[in-house]
């Protein structure tokens, strides 16, 4: 190493060992500025006894100490900061950015609390619902709110803003216009792929800053499971609010029940389906990501029981009794082991080679193949007999579109777990399939029922 | 000689707050007058010095803030508040209890040089 007295050298030294500070948890950037001064401050005494300016700045980091033993003892006095918190009030980084983004989605979440109570004055009701309207458009109440609030925090172009508008305003045709009776096949079909089917127009928004980037898909998948989790979190939460609510005004001899049931449910779900998104965008980065860690906890679990279940046929030579509701149990199950894959792909390292866990999730792919072959040999004899219904086709096309990925997938995983190839093709597959669903899920809604008039 | 770790620990507090006492000061030029005034026999490291004056600072002994001095960095200064000052009394109080105690049990009572070896012994 030569020596130096080049200032310049000496910031640049400052500069990576502040990098090397702000990598510890345990350090906060006033920390780092106060440790840096400190520095400083050793050198500008050494350097004054005589020594180069990056001698003098080797000696002060050695006197300093191992930045290990640094962090712990940081860490003995401020232990807090080992759990990353999510600071809602923000007392750190570009804060107009995020009060900003605190406002509009308080505005969208309140915008979706008043627009589900609108129809009512239009004789629907959201509690009893009837007529069926709300089951049909629930999600319109919700999912539009929440792509605007992305539209506007990518600063999407007027493109892609029309797009998205339109795609809600065909399914809002789709749930409205079709002349579907309360008690058909085609209304239930309707009411349970509409919500997914605009979930991809929410996917639209959220990668409208690069919606052909492979990238922002998999940032999307990211956020579906991320959503999803602080959801359910923000459900129990506001179910342990409503069930003390109810019980605290039983006590005094007024029942809130109604009030529950006609305004806290609805519009609190539509409203935290907002802020659920809201939250993950604000939280990106600031906390691990949950979904991938429930995934390494589950996909041994899942493995073994999928196994357990095969091995139970093959003992007992038993078949599968395909009726619908068998049927979508099954689709879920794909859905599931398709969800315990992307989760894990969404947090790996695309250059990790080959372990373990790995294999397991090719072990865990093959069991739902067969699993899914069996029932489909049953399910298309029972199509054959007695003929197509809303209900089974759309059942059996949701199974076929996961099949297909689930096969290539697996095929995928095979020549990645022999060495054969890198693991981003598996991911390109994932997110380049991702349109396929949102294709069937449209096709689902908006072909499907008029194919077999509105039955 | 270094002095033993529970002491450095033990003494800690009553000498950061005895330092901030002569007047508002920052990390590094605390820890020089430390190195001084023990002729560097008190071990402090910064992974010692600034946990604890932000312990301090939670407990609300001390005020921090950043400021330039003309001509200078700027730098995080610590300043004793009200409860820092009475907190220093207090210590001062102990220690000069501890200090009373040790005096009257120790020989040569009032001067602990005869107990001690001549530093250039050691050093």
């Amino acid at each position: 190493m030569t020596v130096t007295n080049d200032p310049d050298e000496l910031e640049a030294q400052f500069a990576q060992w502040r990098q090397y500070v702000r990598r510890r948890p345990e350090l906060s950037e006033s920390d780092a500025d106060e440790l840096e001064d400190h520095l400083r401050g050793s050198v500008d005494q050494l350097t004054a006894l005589g020594l180069h300016s990056d001698e003098a700045f080797l000696v002060a980091v050695k006197r300093m100490g191992g930045l290990d033993e640094l962090s712990r003892e940081f860490a003995r006095e401020h232990s807090e900061r080992l759990w990353k918190q999510l600071v809602l009030t923000g007392d750190s980084g570009p804060r107009s950015r995020s009060r900003h983004d605190l406002v509009v989605m308080l505005v969208c979440a309140i915008g979706a609390a008043v627009s589900i109570k609108i129809p009512e004055l239009f004789g629907h009701d959201v509690d009893f619902d009837e007529d069926g309207f709300y089951s049909l458009n629930y999600s319109l109440f919700a999912l539009p709110w929440l792509a605007g609030f992305l539209l506007w925090r990518r600063r999407a172009t007027r493109l892609v803003c029309a797009v998205v508008a339109a795609l809600f305003l065909v399914g809002a045709a789709a749930a409205n216009l079709y002349p579907v009776r309360t008690e058909s096949q085609s209304i239930d079909v309707i009411a349970s792929h509409l919500p997914i089917a605009l979930w991809f127009v929410v996917g639209v928004a959220y990668v409208s800053d690069g919606l052909r980037s492979a990238r922002r898909r998999m940032d999307f998948i990211r956020f579906t499971g991320e959503w999803f989790v602080y959801l359910t979190l923000i459900g129990l939460g506001g179910g342990v609010l409503i069930a003390f609510a109810v019980g605290a005004f039983n006590a005094i001899d007024i029942y809130i029940d109604d009030i529950v049931d006609e305004w806290l449910l609805p519009c609190g779900l539509v409203a935290g389906v907002v802020v659920a998104g809201w939250l993950v965008e604000a939280k990106q980065g600031v906390i691990e990501n949950i979904a991938p860690v429930l995934t390494r906890l589950f996909t041994p679990l899942f493995t073994i029981g999928l196994l357990s279940f095969l091995v139970t046929i093959g003992w007992n030579g038993r078949r599968i009794d395909v009726n619908r509701g068998n049927l979508v149990i099954f689709d879920l199950l794909l859905v599931l082991v398709l969800g315990l894959l992307l989760y894990s792909m969404s947090a790996r390292d695309p250059l990790a080679p080959a372990g373990r866990f790995d294999v397991m999730q090719l072990v865990l792919v093959a069991a739902a193949l067969v699993m899914d072959a069996l029932v489909l040999f049953t399910m298309t004899g029972r199509i054959a007999q007695y003929g197509s219904t809303p209900n089974n086709m759309t059942a059996l096309g949701a199974n076929i579109v996961l099949l297909v990925n689930l096969i290539w997938t697996a095929w995928l995983l095979l020549r990645f777990v022999r060495r054969r190839q890198p693991f981003a093709v598996i991911e390109r597959w994932q997110t380049t399939y991702l349109p396929v669903y949102a294709g069937w899920m449209w096709i689902v809604v908006l072909i499907l029922p008029p194919v077999f008039a509105f039955r | 000689m270094r002095v033993a770790k529970d002491l450095v620990a033990a003494s800690a507090t009553p000498i950061v707050l005895g330092i901030l006492a002569d007047g508002d000061n920052y990390g590094y030029a605390i820890l020089q007058r430390i190195n001084e005034v023990s002729g560097g026999e008190l071990d402090w490291t910064e992974g010692f010095l600034y946990p604890l004056l932000h312990r301090l600072e939670r407990l609300g002994h001390v005020e921090s803030d950043w400021r330039a001095a003309t001509g200078e960095r700027r730098r995080k200064y610590y300043r004793l508040t009200e409860q820092g000052l009475a907190e220093l009394a207090e210590q001062r109080r102990q220690w000069a209890t501890v200090v009373e105690a040790l005096k009257q049990i120790w020989p040569g009572a009032g001067d602990f040089s005869p107990l001690m070896i001549p530093r250039e012994g050691t050093a």
